[in-house]
């Protein structure tokens, strides 16, 4: 598939906005995956024992080593007096810091107390950079649910990194979003079979490891909840390359796509450069295809990916789309997906959940995404579900986990279909 | 501020929706911002409840904090009210939501609703779960029975009566547990009057009352509650915990003198399969073995006992997370003759346990992982639980019952255990090779090295010869790790720098005068 062959809608379309109980996690989530990528990396969440106990319940497992993550948990005492909060936070990370000589990049992670009291973590972070600089560079970013919701807490976390990218106005591709080493991999292959580069990612595998940014950067948007970093990146001189997200074929070689056009690579040497891996892509599709064809989709608003899992689902699976659900929309970051949603599907924006359960209800579709606090009960109900935060934890992208994508929402169905239970 | 990594307890608004969420009929408005619905998962997943919690959440925003924020508890509280139409409402507050000072319990209780409204003041800065579990069901008891309750008259004649206390959702086997518990007291001819908060409704909390003595069953959640109807109304509760074969059969007695009535038939007629597995001559090798306790208070001082008296363990460590018990536990370690830890700090409890060394050791999830890391054998005995510690079969670790479910749960770790050790020391035998793995793991999975633990480096500038060591080899796996403390131990008394062969002998020798 070529990008002539994606039709083009610009007409604003319908979005239904929603206030209400949200039943979405906070930003500080994203560092159960974070922390796993930049493996040099420590996040340091200023906030509650109720931060703790989310990040850990997030995370599914109580992993067995020391984390790279923890939480300064403020106490009565911190917040009688900001001055001895500062100092205590000081001492809290030097010696964390002399626990852990293998760090080199220190997050301090804002959380709700911490914005509520009017901590300064960025002027804490400063401090703290200052006195342990060349050793741990510090970087501090919201993940507080007052402010951010679940995937936005990497956007924070990166649009803090681009603020120490060095200068350089070469030219280059960075690629803007968390994924998994492999898919990692496989697109420097790609790039580098194409002839673009030099290529950057952020995050890199060592946060240490910052990619220069100029005029001479162009950016690829790997995640579709980077809009803050995207814009970071802008005023900084970047170009931001327009493009739907690399999920399913078509995304995957849209996505490319854009970047050979920037580097004037001609549709041939795309179309011979991705020719396996689209054949091997569609024929692994087609199997789930079988299963998902014609079946009736809810997302429920979660990890901001809902939109190009939409449009992935209905274009190379044949879903049905009931609704599409968005905790927040950032056209500037999906215009390109959302020209290729079908008319007439409902987009909404926020969440009143106790509303949006009831259209689910109504609906009764054959497949529900939604949050783990929701998807035992819809089964109970006798709705099929499928957990969203597997989207941010699994490789998705790309040609070659394209199938496991689909496989995620098959094999709810193909259980429901094996049990006589 | 304090650093950590993994936390026992939650924050004491998770202890409230505990409370909320083990009940029927009761809703909970928290004032929270975005995310803290994350505690839902812990119900739909870990116990796999297949309803979602009765909770709303205000979900304020950043941008509502300069505005009405107190309007939107108000809004929460009506529409809850309306779409679940509660029989009792509990009304509270977050931590960012307690820094806000919306006063979230007193402005529901404004709205004059036609049923009970009890505001919870949780301070989350300074409290945790347990106590936030126990803090609610007492004052959801004192919102529903009032400030000066009364007890009905008893009729002569009638049945004595008891309630169950403390059994909630996230609590480690609860739902068994009560199951035990309550036919114990039925095989007693004591009625079970109300369970409290498990499955019960507002109704059965207004009955609390009509009881003669209240089962104290999970006394971080429950003793606060207990000791208001002792005190308020007069009403006695139990004391022992019915975990193991002596104190089920304790708390029987107990709980017959409460209720006046006679044990001697229960006791005549039940027991547990533990106290002859114990004596059975199989289980000699359990003689001695070292283990180390962890968990909230009430479950590890049990499983100390059950450890020491019925399964010839040594106790060589124990400890809780549960500071609200810290007496009770500094008395049952001072019975096996160590100090108790308390603390709930993870990476200190991992420190004690490496220290200690023990052969199995019985704790949370939390312990669980510390154990598989360190290669000890390990049974989970407490919350924090994992989706595993919620079994599909009956399986409780009160009553009768629950004794053989303790001695097939503690004992299955090291027979496999066992079975890993034969084949390490057998490793070097023509049959077998390095590769082969006990036949329970995986395969492909490695024989474990921590059978056999290095010199530590800190070994305070003792060294190990090598005719020493070899002997040292020599020496049966089981009692291997205690030969090289002892022998250490022994060295550093007397200022030895270098361990021979000689030196370990006579470490034996004075150790087993």
């Amino acid at each position: 598939m070529t990008l002539a062959a994606i039709p083009c809608r610009t007409e604003a379309r319908p979005v239904l906005r929603e206030r209400g109980q949200r039943e979405v996690f906070c930003g500080l989530t994203g560092i159960v995956w974070l922390h796993r990528k930049m493996q040099d990396a420590f996040f340091l969440v200023v906030g509650s024992r109720t931060c703790a106990h989310l990040i850990q319940s997030a995370a599914g497992v109580m992993i067995f080593a020391e984390p790279r993550f923890g939480t300064a948990i403020l106490t009565d005492r911190d917040l009688a007096g900001l001055a001895d909060a500062n100092d205590e936070l000081d001492r809290v990370c030097a010696s964390l810091l002399e626990r852990r000589p293998d760090i080199k990049t220190l997050f301090l992670v804002g959380s709700c107390p911490s914005e509520v009291i009017k901590l300064d973590l960025a002027t804490a972070a400063e401090r703290l950079s200052r006195r342990f600089l060349p050793q741990v560079r510090v970087l501090s970013y919201s993940g507080s649910g007052i402010e951010t919701t679940f995937t936005q807490g990497e956007d924070n976390a990166l649009r803090a990194m681009v603020e120490s990218c060095p200068h350089d106005d070469a030219r280059q591709l960075l690629v803007v979003g968390c994924l998994a080493d492999v898919v990692e991999d496989q697109f420097q292959r790609l790039f580098d079979q194409l002839g673009i580069g030099p290529v950057s990612f952020l995050p890199a595998r060592r946060a240490a490891e910052l990619p220069f940014v100029g005029s001479g950067t162009r950016v690829l948007m790997a995640q579709p909840f980077n809009g803050e970093t995207g814009r970071a990146l802008t005023a900084r001189g970047a170009r931001i390359l327009s493009a739907p997200y690399p999920l399913g074929v078509e995304g995957t070689t849209a996505w490319l796509s854009a970047a050979a056009r920037e580097w004037g690579i001609s549709q041939a040497s795309l179309d011979q450069v991705t020719l396996a891996g689209r054949e091997r892509a569609t024929a692994a599709l087609q199997p789930h295809r079988q299963k998902l064809a014609g079946r009736r989709l809810f997302l429920m608003p979660d990890s901001q990916l809902e939109i190009p899992i939409a449009r992935f689902l209905n274009r190379e699976l044949d879903m049905q789309l009931v609704e599409v659900g968005t905790p927040y929309l950032d056209r500037q970051m999906v215009d390109a997906e959302l020209d290729l949603l079908p008319d007439g599907v409902l987009v909404s924006e926020g969440q009143d959940v106790e509303r949006q359960l009831d259209r689910v209800r109504q609906e009764r579709p054959d497949l529900t995404v939604c949050g783990l606090g929701l998807a035992n009960p819809l089964e109970a109900e006798g709705l099929s579900t499928k957990w969203s935060i597997e989207l941010v934890f699994t490789p998705i992208q790309g040609y070659e986990q394209a199938a496991d994508l689909a496989g995620l929402f098959a094999r709810p169905l193909e259980r429901k279909a094996r049990l006589a239970v | 501020m304090q650093l950590t990594l993994w936390t026992y307890e939650g924050p004491p608004h998770i202890g409230a929706m505990r409370i909320a969420s083990s009940m029927q009929g009761v809703h909970y408005v928290l004032h929270a911002p975005q995310g803290d619905t994350y505690a839902d998962l812990l119900f739909t997943m870990i116990e796999r409840q297949d309803r979602r919690p009765p909770v709303s959440y205000t979900t304020f925003q950043a941008r509502d904090l300069g505005g009405d924020t107190a309007g939107l508890v108000k809004d929460a509280t009506r529409a809850a009210f309306e779409r679940f139409r509660p029989d009792a409402l509990l009304v509270g507050e977050s931590c960012t939501a307690e820094l806000i000072q919306d006063q979230a319990g007193t402005l529901a209780a404004s709205l004059a609703l036609p049923v009970p409204v009890i505001p919870l003041e949780l301070p989350a800065y300074s409290k945790k779960e347990n106590w936030g579990a126990a803090e609610t069901l007492y004052q959801l008891l004192r919102g529903v029975l009032g400030a000066r309750p009364v007890r009905p008259e008893r009729a002569a004649g009638t049945k004595p009566r008891a309630n169950i206390l403390g059994p909630t959702r996230l609590g480690f086997r609860c739902r068994d547990d009560v199951r035990e518990v309550s036919g114990l007291l039925e095989e007693l001819g004591i009625e079970v009057n109300a369970i409290i908060p498990l499955g019960a409704t507002v109704e059965d909390l207004r009955r609390v009352p009509e009881a003669d003595f209240n089962v104290d069953l999970y006394p971080e959640v429950s003793r606060s509650a207990c000791a208001w109807l002792k005190r308020s109304l007069g009403m006695p509760h139990t004391s022992v915990i019915p975990m193991g074969a002596g104190a089920t059969r304790d708390f029987v007695v107990e709980a017959a003198a409460l209720a006046g009535v006679d044990p001697t038939p229960l006791l005549a007629s039940r027991g547990s399969r533990l106290p002859w597995y114990s004596r059975s001559v199989d289980s000699t090798y359990l003689t001695g073995k070292r283990v180390f306790i962890f968990g909230d208070a009430t479950h590890a001082i049990a499983a100390a006992r059950v450890a020491a008296t019925e399964m010839g363990f040594e106790v060589c460590g124990l400890g809780s997370y549960s500071r609200e018990f810290a007496r009770e536990l500094r008395e049952a370690a001072a019975g096996y003759g160590i100090e108790a830890l308390i603390t709930d700090d993870y990476l200190e409890v991992e420190r004690a346990i490496t220290a200690a060394a023990p052969e199995l050791v019985l704790g949370t999830q939390m312990e669980r992982h510390i154990a598989k890391r360190l290669g000890i054998a390990c049974a989970v005995i407490s919350s924090p639980i994992h989706v595993q510690d919620v079994p599909a079969r009956y399986s409780p670790v009160y009553g009768f019952e629950g004794a053989n479910v303790l001695f097939d749960s503690w004992i299955h770790p090291l027979m496999m255990g066992l079975e890993e050790h034969l084949l390490a020391m057998f490793r070097d035998d023509f049959e077998f090779h390095d590769g082969a793995a006990a036949s329970h793991l995986p395969a492909g999975s490695s024989v474990p090295q921590a059978t056999d633990s290095p010199a530590s480096a800190d070994a305070g500038g003792l060294a190990w010869s090598i005719d020493g060591e070899q002997e040292l080899r020599k020496i049966p796996f089981f009692v291997r790790n205690k030969a090289r403390r002892n022998t250490e131990l022994f060295a550093r008394e007397r200022g030895i720098q270098v361990i021979t062969t000689d030196t370990l002998y006579e470490a034996k020798a004075h150790f087993g005068r």
